[in-house]
């Protein structure tokens, strides 16, 4: 039983998504505790996952015993099993603390929400962990039809929203498709390991070519990687609150890794950096997605849209960590798919505490009675924005530092140049933000019951009034980065430095 | 010189422990006034007393130091005590128990909003400032440089009025650009040398680089340093700061936060490019214009102030930069002054920035052009406020005039008149825009009438105290705290290793 754990998480999350509407359809109360019990499970697997694998073994799982590569093989090497459990952790936080919204957000639909919660995560789950390019296609297509569900759940303008990011999703997956095909022409081969060991030995082909740039652009899609992230603002923003803090950790990170994967792992690092050098497009784009997200989220008056063009500029940071092919700045992309997992996932859920309590998320109209309301969620928002800023000892600076070593590296002061202004860009939006939450007082006086007698002196008690669901969770993942930070040396020493790519 | 002995030691943890404790513990006894302020006093005590503990150690050649776990691949977090740290560390450690004595008085004084955060924020500020003194590397050293600059942007934006926020704002775009610049250059530097221990003499060595990177290289760490040490053109942030309560800025914006930043450029420049470099590519003749032009710009600007913190803000500018010119004359007297005009400057402008933070409380006047005749009403504070003022114009017997000696020696060693005149010229300047000050509280009648009433004792005795130190240690600058073989020892490690 045990052995079969690399598989066990996709298909858990699978049955229970599916089991979800019959089990629940007495009674609806039942969907949550179900969904969280799956969702503890995939995290206590992904832990038992990690821990096969730390000594750098790469373990093979042939699906049905078909032996690969005619078979579909899982591979559980440090890199998918540190991603998945980045993503299974991340999500078992948001889908705890979904409990909270339920019924301002999702009202009357909790079990498809939960159902699609599921299955979205067992798309992701699939993805990480599959070795096989037409597998990691079927997962693409489980992941994102729940995607499309979970963002169309939300508010009037969500189903146009949720239509427009379907539209791109499948042609970003058709892409990929017709990358894999080209591929499967030149190699006759589905198999991850099995493409790589033949590609060489074809010599360069168009063909060879052609896959990689259109994997790279459907993929490309997916991670929102820009200029190819249209559908990425508007879903976040008119997504429930909950969904968007599920998809905005998850979804363009797992479009992260699966660039990793193909990159590095398909084709090759000398391959992706110097025959055929779209690495270093990826990295250029990316560079200019930061700039430009960057600049976008301080021009946005709404949380959610803010924290969504932010994720546009964090996605380049992952994108130009890939790009620069250098050991340093893959750690860095590696480190900060973990963090920015950690960071997003904490500020969506921040902004979905707002919207529950305060009623809105609007940065302008926002002010110091929410740090007496909400203080454990100020708090919270105040680490994670630190740590987005990058000021240590929160873990935002380490991947400020690695991607930092990464340019030096490479010898390019344009990206370096880029990094530190984002940072810079970063500071000007969180701190508009954390400004309005400590220092603008409200404009209209608060009724006696909320203003505390001794006035503004009384942060020190320790009662919460925000709601065990609402607060614990988000207080968590925040204050998770700054001993993430502290430690990464053990991350990147344990796992990351463990699964470089070969020839890097 | 052979290098000083280093033994495996916590003791530097605890100074940044005990303020850091003391924060949280502050902030745990919100509503209780008398429990809040005994912990401030308390860690500040506590905290003095640890760096003390490190003093004889450090006189005697034997430094501790700690490691604690590497923070990425190669790099660890770690601290050392050495001379330099330690003479830092005392003089900031030691002043926060004077200013904590004045906070006090100063926001029951005033009423002032917010004290849990106040005094939180403030431990803070110190412990990352000692974390800076101690940093054994510039990661450590990066780590805490920008936990100092979070810290105290609560403290600047205390008042929540509208020039407050503005003054936080930009007081943020100074410091985080320049912490931006600081890592780009660490990441930078050990790429080249593959670590980034502080050596007395430099890391940097033997490195290979053209003449262009190696000043962009210098640039940007002093851009990342120099923003602190208020080095024109980045000093704006300094007088704009000047908007928080006035122990912030006696403490923080005349002491720990600026002398972070030349402590900064100290360490960049003895202790990560070394004097030999800093002479083979001529850095320190451009860090010696750079802080020529910013003495007597700065001391001409102080002259058209009228609010008296900022005209003591551009003062301070000014002063900062003899430190600066110091460290850039790299010769052993310069050091020396340099880092006993540290200490100097620590006392007497704390001295004034007391002085004008009394007189805030007490009578409500914030501009000099008010202070006609309030000698009479405050002999003790205004009779402190001379002495600070003296002290800086570099007049003996006080320790702005040693520190001013050694600086003046300093630039005779290194063959060249200008700074020296530099030096003599800033001193006149700071006599003319201090004297009307004095000349005002004392010889001019006011329009009309101050209630004769001398500040609290909490804020008197702490004013006292600093400009008596300021005497005391303009006699015999050995005296008790050693901070003259201090600075002595620091020179020779920096100079003695290349052997110039």
């Amino acid at each position: 039983m045990i052995q079969n754990s690399p598989a066990l998480i996709p298909l858990t999350l699978l049955a229970t998504a599916i089991s979800i509407p019959v089990l629940a359809l007495k009674k609806e109360k039942f969907a949550f505790p179900i969904a969280v019990a799956a969702s503890f499970f995939s995290v206590v697997l992904s832990f038992y996952n990690l821990a096969r694998i730390l000594d750098g073994a790469r373990i093979s799982y042939h699906f049905g015993g078909w032996i690969p590569p005619l078979g579909i093989e899982y591979v559980l090497d440090p890199l998918s099993a540190f991603i998945a459990l980045v993503v299974n952790v991340v999500a078992f936080f948001v889908i705890w603390h979904s409990k909270g919204l339920q019924t301002a957000e999702v009202a009357e639909k909790p079990v498809p929400y939960y159902a699609l919660t599921l299955l979205f995560l067992c798309g992701g789950n699939g993805i990480i962990i599959t070795g096989d390019l037409f597998n990691l296609y079927v997962f693409i297509e489980i992941f994102s039809l729940a995607a499309y569900g979970l963002i169309g759940i939300g508010e009037r303008k969500a189903p146009v929203a949720a239509f427009r990011y379907l539209i791109m999703g499948t042609v970003g997956a058709s892409f990929y498709l017709i990358g894999v095909g080209f591929l499967y022409m030149v190699t006759g081969s589905l198999n991850m390991a099995d493409v790589k060991a033949i590609l060489p030995l074809i010599g360069r082909n168009p063909a060879v070519d052609v896959a990689l740039t259109l994997m790279v652009a459907g993929i490309g899609i997916k991670m929102a990687l820009f200029p190819l992230h249209g559908w990425l603002p508007d879903s976040y923003t008119y997504a429930p609150s909950t969904s968007s803090a599920l998809i905005a950790p998850i979804g363009t990170k797992i479009g992260a890794y699966v660039i990793i994967r193909i990159l590095f792992f398909v084709f090759g690092v000398s391959f992706v950096d110097k025959d055929f050098p779209i690495a270093d497009f990826v990295a250029w784009l990316s560079a200019a997605g930061i700039i430009y997200g960057s600049v976008m989220a301080i021009a946005q008056k709404e949380l959610k849209r803010m924290l969504a063009y932010s994720s546009v500029a964090q996605i380049g940071y992952i994108g130009l960590g890939i790009g620069m092919a250098n050991p340093l700045g893959y750690i860095g992309a590696v480190l900060h798919i973990l963090n920015h997992a950690f960071m997003k996932g904490s500020l969506f859920l921040v902004a979905a505490n707002l919207r529950k309590k305060i009623g809105h998320s609007d940065i302008e109209k926002l002010d110091s009675t929410c740090l007496k309301r909400l203080p454990w969620t100020t708090a919270a928002f105040t680490v994670s924005a630190l740590s987005m800023i990058g000021l240590p000892p929160t873990a935002g600076f380490f991947s400020k530092w690695y991607l930092a070593l990464g340019a030096v590296d490479k010898g390019n002061w344009i990206f370096l140049a880029v990094i530190m202004a984002s940072s810079l860009l970063n500071a000007v939006y969180f701190f508009r933000m954390l400004e309005n939450l400590y220092l603008r007082s409200p404009k209209v006086r608060m009724s006696e019951e909320t203003a505390s007698p001794e006035g503004c002196d009384s942060a020190g008690a320790f009662v919460v009034p925000e709601g065990c669901y609402l607060t614990i969770p988000v207080v968590i993942l925040s204050f998770s980065l700054l001993a993430i930070g502290l430690w990464n040396s053990a991350i990147v020493k344990g796992i990351i430095l463990n699964i470089i790519p070969p020839g890097m | 010189m052979t290098d000083p002995e280093i033994y495996r030691s916590l003791l530097p943890l605890y100074p940044i422990m005990a303020s850091l404790i003391a924060a949280l513990l502050i902030a745990l006894s919100a509503r209780h006034v008398w429990l809040r302020e005994f912990w401030t006093l308390a860690a500040s005590i506590a905290k003095f007393s640890f760096i003390l503990l490190l003093l004889p150690g450090v006189l005697a050649g034997k430094v501790a130091g700690f490691t604690f776990w590497e923070i990425s691949p190669g790099i660890a977090l770690a601290l050392k005590a050495d001379s330099f740290g330690v003479f830092f560390a005392l003089i900031a450690s030691g002043l926060w128990i004077l200013t904590s004595i004045y906070s006090i008085g100063y926001v029951r004084g005033l009423n002032e909003h917010k004290q849990t955060r106040y005094f939180a924020s403030f431990a803070i500020c110190l412990s990352a400032t000692i974390g800076v003194a101690f940093s054994a590397n510039l990661m450590t050293f990066v780590f805490f440089y920008e936990i100092l600059t979070i810290a105290t942007y609560p403290l600047v934006v205390h008042k929540e009025t509208p020039a407050a926020i503005a003054a936080g704002r930009k007081y943020l775009i100074y410091t985080l650009t320049a912490g931006a610049l600081l890592i780009a250059a660490t990441a930078w530097t050990y790429r080249l040398t593959g670590t980034l221990d502080f050596k007395a003499g430099g890391i940097l060595g033997g490195i290979l680089l053209s003449p262009g990177a190696v000043l962009l290289l210098f640039a940007l760490f002093i851009g990342g340093v120099g923003v602190k040490a208020a080095i024109m053109p980045l000093h704006s942030w300094l007088p704009a700061a000047m908007v928080a309560p006035t122990p912030v800025s006696a403490l923080l914006h005349a002491v720990a936060v600026v002398k972070s930043g030349v402590f900064g450029i100290v360490r960049v420049v003895g202790f990560v490019f070394g004097p030999q470099l800093m002479r083979q590519y001529d850095l320190n003749l451009i860090l010696a214009i750079f802080a020529g032009v910013t003495i007597i710009l700065a001391s001409l600007l102080a002259f058209r102030q009228d609010n008296l913190k900022h005209r003591l803000a551009y003062s301070t500018v000014g002063h900062l930069s003899y430190i600066v010119l110091g460290a850039a004359l790299l010769s052993p007297a310069s050091l020396i002054g340099s880092l006993l005009h540290i200490a100097s400057h620590a006392t007497m402008k704390i001295t004034l920035f007391f002085c004008a933070g009394a007189i805030y409380v007490t009578h409500h006047k914030g501009k000099i052009s008010e202070l006609d005749g309030i000698g009479k009403a405050m002999p003790w504070t205004m009779g402190a406020f001379a002495i600070g003022a003296i002290g800086l114009a570099g007049v003996p017997p006080l320790n702005g005039f040693v520190s001013k000696w050694q600086l003046g020696m300093g630039a005779l060693h290194s063959g060249s008149f200008v700074p020296l005149a530099l030096l003599l010229l800033s001193g006149i300047l700071n006599a003319g825009y201090f004297a009307p000050i004095v000349y005002r509280a004392f010889f001019k009648s006011p329009s009309e009438p101050f209630c004769m009433r001398e500040a609290s004792p909490a804020l008197v005795i702490p004013l006292v105290a600093t400009a008596f130190l300021s005497i005391l240690w303009g006699i015999c600058p050995d005296l008790f705290l050693h901070f003259y073989s201090l600075a002595a020892q620091v020179s020779g490690s920096i100079l003695g290793v290349t052997g110039s």
